[in-house]
């Protein structure tokens, strides 16, 4: 058995990465949402893997509040989203640009 | 061949996450999320964290990705991504996502000569479902609560978000 905390490190970084690249690639905003949640699960398995390595219930206990927090956060984002989708009729970010000019 | 079971799930992750990103169809990716989600929790599962990996499953492979389909349902937008992306969007993508690659590579090839430990080399920390309950109850009492209250005022912004449109609507 080879496999360390390197290899787990990696496999979060990527994971973050990915998400990372779908925020900023894609343009509608519930695949940008689920993009979201991609990077928080990275984060969650490096917090996860430190944990066990570090020998501490710390990373654990951290975990489960992020979980707790990003179901509260998808709820309003979603609820937010229908909201939009009802003034605006889309969900594409490039048609959002109240703000521009 | 715990090896090859954390390959495979990482793998399992991995392409999973990268067909959402993919994907043109909302429900094929909220879909494809789940995969990358259960592959998530298998990790958990071989790091020892058992009681996360069922929380992950029942909150996010569960509950969000529901909540995803039913706004798909609600909103039925078209399959197919009617914008597309300017180039200089997905290049600045490309690269801020190659720099993150090479930083995470960078990581895992360190040429100092320092070796890890394997995973069977450390002791687990034990964070059974038990251990976890003293820990929320005592050290963590508060961000315990505190995240009881954000759930609630998640649930009222929600409720109150959702009543002032449909209200506007019948105004208008």
């Amino acid at each position: 058995m080879t496999i360390g905390l390197n290899e787990f490190l990696v496999v979060s970084g990527l994971l973050f990465t990915i998400g990372f690249v779908g925020i900023l690639v894609r343009r509608n905003t519930l695949i940008v949402f689920m993009c979201l949640e991609m990077m928080l699960n990275g984060v969650n398995l490096a917090l996860v893997s430190f944990s066990r390595y570090n020998g501490t219930m710390d990373g654990n206990l951290l975990v489960f509040f992020i979980i707790t927090v990003a179901a509260a956060e998808v709820a309003v984002g979603l609820a937010i989203i229908v909201a939009l989708f009802r003034k605006r009729q889309t969900v594409y970010v490039q048609e959002l640009n109240g703000l521009k000019n | 061949m715990v090896d090859f079971l954390f390959y495979l799930f990482a793998l399992i992750t991995l392409l999973g996450a990268g067909s959402v990103v993919l994907s043109n169809n909302p429900v094929n990716a909220a879909m494809l999320l789940i995969v990358s989600f259960v592959g998530t929790a298998s990790l958990f599962v071989m790091l020892g964290a058992y009681f996360l990996a069922a929380v992950q499953l029942a909150v996010y492979a569960g509950a969000v990705i529901v909540l995803f389909l039913f706004i798909v349902m609600l909103l039925n937008v078209e399959a197919a991504e009617k914008v597309k992306p300017k180039w200089i969007t997905i290049s600045a993508g490309l690269i801020a996502g190659l720099l993150m690659v090479l930083g995470t590579l960078k990581l895992f090839k360190r040429g100092d000569g320092l070796t890890m430990a394997t995973l069977s080399e450390v002791e687990p920390v034990g964070a059974t479902t038990k251990s976890f309950g003293i820990e929320l109850f005592t050290t963590y009492m508060l961000p315990f609560q505190v995240a009881g209250v954000l759930l609630l005022i998640a649930m009222l912004g929600v409720i109150f978000i959702s009543n002032r449109t449909s209200k506007r609507k019948e105004a208008a």
